[in-house]
């Protein structure tokens, strides 16, 4: 197993010039990313599935095009070439779709998600599939089927959810990029607590058509990476008009690799969301985003305090909308048109008892635990208690943003109230689970977009923090350029990226722990998930 | 509002086609009374006047060409289904006839 260690801590951006400056082929990209999964996912379990093949054909294809010259070589996107993972929620041909789940267990979409086929457009080989929870719906991933995502600075710990593979595959340097899907925070919060970055842009800024659906109003699908000029880059991959999503945006997108180059953010004025830090909030990850206010300061920024009184509800109106709109969208698992049928043991066998069999083998606890949820928010004689007051926090929300955004250009929170949690250490109480989203729902309620870059590591225990940046609906540019400051700054003052500082997973292989004695390695289904 | 309990657990469990065991159902109870508790607020937060947001940037009147797109074989449409007969989907039986 050989390691080619500058190509695996390469940003995206650094491997697209390498390849461009023919400096290295796309096939040495591409299996040194292999090679590090091979290395070390037994113990991270970031992939689901894993590409090899077409991963490796789509590296020679670019690197045959480059060879040959002309035209074609000079009309090869920046990217190609530069390897990705994608999360599992997303459906690809030629790769199986599980959504984390038992239902879908080997399941073959036949058709490829927009944000799929512009991957392949712009010739960038897909690694593989990462993990998730169940359908996208927890915090932790350890609501996979298919056995936790371990986190790369402590594999004791959360890699946060629900994109935790996605995060940690970038983290453990098995990806330079990723793709993720954001409902109530599942992009940003797995990267804050792995020490990445990772983006929600705009509600229909990015087609969601092939993003197996939670909650339509709220999902989003967005770039992870580790550096925000990276983000920007996929972002400019991925986002634009799709007539495939009826709520795709039609404006056309912003230069946001441009924005993440401006490289200042004098007179910028930046909101601290008074409702967003302070109590509830570990010492170390407060700590932290002070320093990032510090710094901004320091660099011209403005920094003002704006007040958001109705994001108290988000939590409670965020766990009654997503809920019924999962309820309705997860109906389609039927037994009949996809995936797992289960037959009932005894008694009449009609396609209610077999639905109801199939739905009983085939979903996790938390699926159930939402679906039964949102059955009851819709149902009649509480639909207007539940899930109509709950759209009219969603006003209130968004007429808190609008008053905050007249005062700020951008908005900043810590990501995550804490680091990176136990394995099993919130399993059984799914409420203190779903406190981890608290500032990063709204944006989701409101539909504008937000970055999580790192913030620093905490002090009492010495793991990754979150900042938040949030930006009105359709002014992503300025997450970007925002974001790329106070990273250099940052930066800066550590010396190097914050992923410098993690554990090398590969040194001393005798301390390895059983499960890394697992050659199968991705696709493994490791069964110890919620055995706290 | 009134508190969830196990009977409703089960009458909702029925309504999502989701077969439960007596365990299940007593557990799901106690988790969801004190999810439901939780969100509880929100029926107090918005008065009358204020309005629903059903989509965070809605958009109107989104209409395609009305020409024939993209479409599926039957061959793929049915490439995931647990049982196929005929180029049709076969289900169990729809009614109980013993």
């Amino acid at each position: 197993m050989t390691e080619n260690n500058e190509l695996i801590r390469s940003s995206a951006a650094a491997l697209a010039g390498k390849l461009a400056a023919r400096e290295v082929t796309a096939v040495e990209v591409t299996q040194a990313h292999l090679d590090r999964i091979a290395a070390v996912d037994g113990k991270v379990n970031a992939f689901l599935h894993v590409n090899t093949e077409e991963a490796l054909a789509v590296a020679a294809e670019v690197d045959a095009i480059r060879a040959a010259g002309g035209a074609a070589a000079e009309e090869l996107h920046a990217l190609a070439g530069v390897p990705i993972a994608v999360k599992d929620l997303i459906v690809t041909v030629g790769q199986p779709t599980t959504a984390g789940s038992k239902i879908l267990e080997g399941w073959h979409s036949p058709y490829d998600a927009t944000v799929v086929q512009r991957l392949r457009a712009a010739k960038m080989p897909i690694l593989g599939k990462t993990n998730l929870d169940e359908f996208a719906m927890g915090s932790s991933t350890e609501h996979s089927a298919y056995g936790p995502t371990h986190n790369p600075w402590d594999l004791d710990r959360i890699p946060g959810g629900s994109g935790g593979g996605s995060a940690a595959a970038v983290a453990a340097f098995e990806a330079p990029l990723a793709l993720g899907t954001d409902t109530g925070g599942s992009i940003r919060q797995p990267g804050a607590v792995t020490g990445t970055v990772g983006v929600k842009p705009t509600y229909g800024g990015v087609s969601r058509y092939g993003a197996i659906a939670m909650a339509s109003s709220l999902d989003q699908i967005g770039p992870v990476s580790r550096t925000v000029l990276d983000s920007a880059l996929l972002h400019q991959v991925i986002g634009g008009h799709d007539p495939h999503d009826s709520t795709s945006l039609p404006d056309p997108l912003e230069d946001l690799v441009a924005a993440a180059s401006i490289g200042n953010v004098r007179g910028m004025k930046i909101g601290i969301i008074k409702e967003l830090h302070g109590e509830g909030y570990q010492a170390g990850v407060e700590n932290r985003f002070n320093e990032s206010l510090e710094l901004l300061k320091e660099a011209g920024a403005e920094i003002v305090e704006v007040s958001c009184p109705n994001f108290k509800y988000a939590l409670g109106a965020y766990y009654l909308i997503m809920p019924s709109e999962a309820s309705s969208n997860l109906a389609k698992f039927d037994g009949v048109r996809f995936g797992l049928r289960v037959l009932p043991e005894d008694g009449p066998m009609t396609i209610e008892r077999v639905m109801g069999a199939t739905r009983a083998a085939g979903f996790g606890d938390e699926v159930k635990r939402r679906i039964i949820l949102g059955t009851y928010a819709l149902s009649a004689g509480y639909y207007d208690a539940y899930y109509g007051s709950a759209q009219k926090v969603r006003t209130l929300i968004q007429r808190d943003f609008d008053a905050a955004f007249a005062k700020a250009d951008v908005l900043i929170s810590p990501t995550a109230p804490t680091t990176a949690f136990k394995l099993g250490e919130k399993l059984n109480d799914p409420l203190a689970m779903y406190l981890n989203d608290v500032a990063t729902i709204p944006a989701n309620m409101a539909g504008v977009p937000g970055l999580s870059l790192p913030g620093g590591l905490a002090d009492e225990d010495g793991l990754p923090v979150g900042v938040q940046l949030l930006a009105p609906a359709r002014q992503d540019a300025r997450l970007y350029r925002v974001g790329a400051v106070l990273e250099s700054l940052l930066e800066a003052q550590w010396g190097g990226p914050l992923l410098d500082k993690a554990p090398s997973l590969t040194a001393a292989p005798s301390l390895n722990d059983s499960s890394s004695a697992d050659s199968s390695s991705a696709g493994a289904a490791l069964s110890h998930g919620g055995s706290h | 509002m009134a508190a969830i309990n196990r009977d409703d657990v089960a009458h909702l469990a029925r309504l999502a086609h989701i077969e439960m065991s007596a365990e299940e159902l007593d557990r799901m109870a106690g988790e969801l009374a004190v999810i439901v508790d939780s969100v509880k607020s929100v029926s107090e937060a918005a008065g009358d006047d204020v309005p629903a947001t059903s989509h965070p940037i809605p958009l109107t009147n989104v209409f395609r060409e009305d020409v024939v797109g993209h479409t599926f074989t039957a061959e793929q449409a049915l490439s995931g289904a647990p049982d196929a007969y005929e180029g049709r989907f076969k289900v169990p039986a729809i009614l109980d006839e013993g």
